[in-house]
Parts: structure tokens; C-alpha cells; sequence
């Protein structure tokens, strides 16, 4: 009995102990950037970890708001409502669906790109190497993909949302043949800036900024092996989606909810 | 190894549809209504009954959008609702015996405010309040009534 529960008290001062280094890390690598010359680091990482992402990000969109609109309409148009169908997907994406699929597929695409490279780093001492010359690595390695991140996630954000919202417009309008002016002007009139489009892109900033946190701290904390590898890259994504989820949940109650 | 002037453009193109999506969205997307109040003067309203009316509903003048309801009070002593409405400055020539009056967008849709103008000579002016208004409909009230009615007889 007695065993089990220095057991728990172990892995809970662990847990502790692994959110105080993260933290550290954040700041560090935070307060690491801003400094000139450190445009080239930060502009190959959003090559990394945010052009090439476009493509699963755009495909992904297209064929969410394909079927949303399929969906939506199968279902309004029985009560005859079929040109809501703009303005229920135009919502769905904006506040949901769009910050919370972006983020997992980040985190899938990029969040575990990113573990696994700066943990074979430490794996092969190239960390370790670089403190030897004297070059800080959080400043050099983890320090740019934290920003990136953070600056990738709301742009690819974005890109989800319109490229849904005109695939879903492809499929309501030209295929299924929803009246144009009622789909998009049904939209319009029920979309407001701040309320929808500004909600859903401060939490897809928020998820931006805790995948990448949880991705760069990860590949730092790994046991440097092959297995410590892996472990982190699985790490990552499994956090990195429950994360995501529940702070969707979290942000939603605290900005949306009837409570104040 | 890719080369340094391919990354800044492909980064470059990628903030760039980043910005396109985010007009796209603003503008296409989103209302472009009656957004600013620059050009809107005010209207009060009373009603019985303003039952599933909500701030930012509409308030349309021969089925045009014109403004939006912009606070909803209560006036305890006359137990009525006091509904404040931000209405565009092209219609400013509604009579003072303007009606107003709640209904029903659609069969699902939200509720909204139809001003039907009166024939009077003088204008309502900023701040003025419609007093000749016909409130809600709540479907359950009036199957109530009914129930009453067919008890009663």
C-alpha cells in the first residue's frame, strides 16, 4: 500500500517537475528571439512548419466543407431551409471546427516533426555540441520553432476556414444547387467580425502557441534514444490533441458561454 | 538543401493567401449590414410582450434591413418592454405615427422588428419612441387562450 503511494507521489512531483522545466523552456526560448539576424532561423522554420503544411491543411478543408454542406443540406433541406446551409457551415467553421481540426492536424504534421528533430538532436549531441562553441540552442533551435508556430497556426487557420467555406460553397451551390444569394447572403447576415471570425482565430492562436510549446518541449525533455524518440513523438501528438480539445472547451466556455 | 530566396518567397506567398483568406472572410463572409453606427440615429419602441427578440436583431422597413435593435429594457411601472433600435440615417423620414411590430423570419428563423409607416405629416426624430406596436405572437399563449375558450363554452 505504502508502496503505491510513493509511487504516486513520485510520478505526481515528476509531472510537476517536467511543467516547471516546459515553463522554462517557454520563457527562455520567449525572451530568446528578438534579435537581429534571426530572421533567417525563424523564416526556414515557417517554410517547415507552416508551407508545407498547406497542402494536408487545404485538402482536409476542402473535403470538410464538402461535407458539412452534403450534411446540412441532406438534413435542412426536409423542412425547406436548405439555403441555411451557408450560414450553418460558415459558423461551424468558424468558431469550431476550423481552430480545432487545424489544430490536430498541425499537431499530427508539424508538432511531430518538430519533437522528433530536436530530439535526435540531443540524441546525437548535437545540443550538447552547440553549447560547447558557446551557441545557446534554446536561442538557436528551440526558440524558432516556438515562434513559428505561433505565427503559422493562426495564417493556416484562416486558409482552413475560406478554402472550407468555398469548398462547401462548391458542393451547396454549383452541385446540390442552393440558391447563391441566399446561401452567401444568409451567411453574411448571420457571421459577425468579431464574434465569430475574431473568436475563432484568438483560440486558434491559443492552440498554436501550446502545440508548438508542447512539441519543442518534448523533443528537449526526451530520453536521448531511439525508443525516447518515439515515446516523445507519441507524446506529443496524444498532448497536443487532448490539449487542443479541452482548451477548445475551456476557451469556448469562457467567450461564448451565457455566464459572465 | 533548398535555397534561402525559395524559402523567404514561399513564406512570403504563404502570409500573403494567410491576409487574402482573412479579407475573404471579412468581407465575404461576414456582414457588411449595418455595422458602423456613425450614420444611424435612435428609436424607442414599447411592447407587451418582445419574447425571443435579442439585441442585434433586425429591424427592417418593407423587408430591407434598416437597422438593429441595440438595447432591450423593461419599464417596471408599466410592466412594458422598452426596446432601443439603431436605425440607418437614410430612412429618417418615418411619421410619428410609425408602427412597429414583431414577427417571425421564416418558419425557424429568429424574431424581428417590421416598422409599417404611419401617415402623419410630422417626422420621428432621434430618441422618439413608436408607441403604436404590436408585440410577439408566443405560439403557446395563444394555444392557451384556445384551450380556455373551448373549456369555457
Amino acid at each position: 500500500m505504502l508502496r503505491y503511494l510513493r509511487l504516486l507521489g513520485q510520478w505526481a512531483l515528476d509531472w510537476i517537475g517536467a511543467l516547471g522545466r516546459a515553463s522554462l523552456v517557454w520563457f527562455w526560448s520567449l525572451a530568446g528571439l528578438p534579435r537581429r539576424g534571426d530572421m533567417t532561423l525563424l523564416l526556414k522554420q515557417v517554410y517547415q512548419i507552416g508551407v508545407l503544411s498547406l497542402i494536408i491543411i487545404i485538402l482536409s478543408a476542402f473535403s470538410i466543407g464538402g461535407v458539412l454542406a452534403l450534411q446540412g443540406y441532406t438534413q435542412l433541406s426536409k423542412v425547406g431551409a436548405e439555403e441555411s446551409v451557408g450560414l450553418g457551415v460558415a459558423l461551424v467553421l468558424l468558431r469550431e471546427l476550423g481552430p480545432v481540426v487545424t489544430g490536430l492536424l498541425f499537431a499530427g504534421r508539424a508538432g511531430s516533426a518538430v519533437t522528433a528533430e530536436i530530439g535526435l538532436m540531443k540524441a546525437t549531441d548535437q545540443l550538447s555540441a552547440m553549447e560547447m562553441m558557446g551557441v545557446d540552442p534554446m536561442h538557436r533551435i528551440v526558440a524558432p520553432r516556438l515562434w513559428a508556430g505561433m505565427i503559422c497556426m493562426p495564417l493556416l487557420t484562416v486558409i482552413f476556414n475560406a478554402v472550407a467555406i468555398w469548398g462547401s460553397a462548391l458542393v451547396g451551390v454549383d452541385w446540390l444547387g442552393v440558391d447563391a444569394g441566399g446561401f452567401w447572403g444568409g451567411m453574411q447576415d448571420g457571421v459577425e467580425r468579431w464574434e465569430d471570425i475574431g473568436k475563432g482565430m484568438v483560440k486558434s492562436g491559443v492552440f498554436g502557441m501550446v502545440i508548438s510549446w508542447i512539441a519543442v518541449f518534448q523533443g528537449y525533455d526526451s530520453t536521448p534514444t531511439a525508443e525516447g524518440i518515439s515515446v516523445a513523438t507519441t507524446k506529443t501528438v496524444v498532448y497536443s490533441s487532448v490539449a487542443v480539445l479541452a482548451l477548445d472547451f475551456i476557451l469556448t466556455l469562457v467567450m461564448y458561454g451565457e455566464f459572465k | 538543401m533548398i535555397r534561402m530566396r525559395t524559402i523567404e518567397i514561399s513564406v512570403g506567398a504563404f502570409v500573403l493567401a494567410g491576409i487574402l483568406c482573412l479579407v475573404f472572410l471579412a468581407f465575404r463572409v461576414s456582414g457588411v449590414g449595418v455595422g458602423d453606427t456613425s450614420g444611424t440615429y435612435m428609436l424607442k419602441a414599447r411592447f407587451n410582450d418582445v419574447a425571443g427578440l435579442r439585441v442585434r436583431s433586425k429591424v427592417s422597413l418593407a423587408g430591407v434591413t434598416i437597422g438593429r435593435v441595440a438595447k432591450i429594457g423593461v419599464d417596471s411601472e408599466t410592466a412594458e418592454a422598452i426596446v432601443t433600435m439603431e436605425v440607418t440615417d437614410d430612412v429618417k423620414n418615418l411619421p410619428v405615427d410609425t408602427g412597429a411590430r414583431i414577427q417571425t423570419e421564416g418558419f425557424l428563423g429568429g424574431r424581428y422588428i417590421s416598422i409599417i409607416p404611419g401617415g402623419e405629416d410630422k417626422m420621428l426624430g432621434s430618441g422618439d419612441t413608436i408607441t403604436n406596436t404590436q408585440g410577439a405572437l408566443v405560439l403557446e399563449n395563444l394555444i392557451g387562450d384556445f384551450i380556455t375558450k373551448m373549456g369555457s363554452k
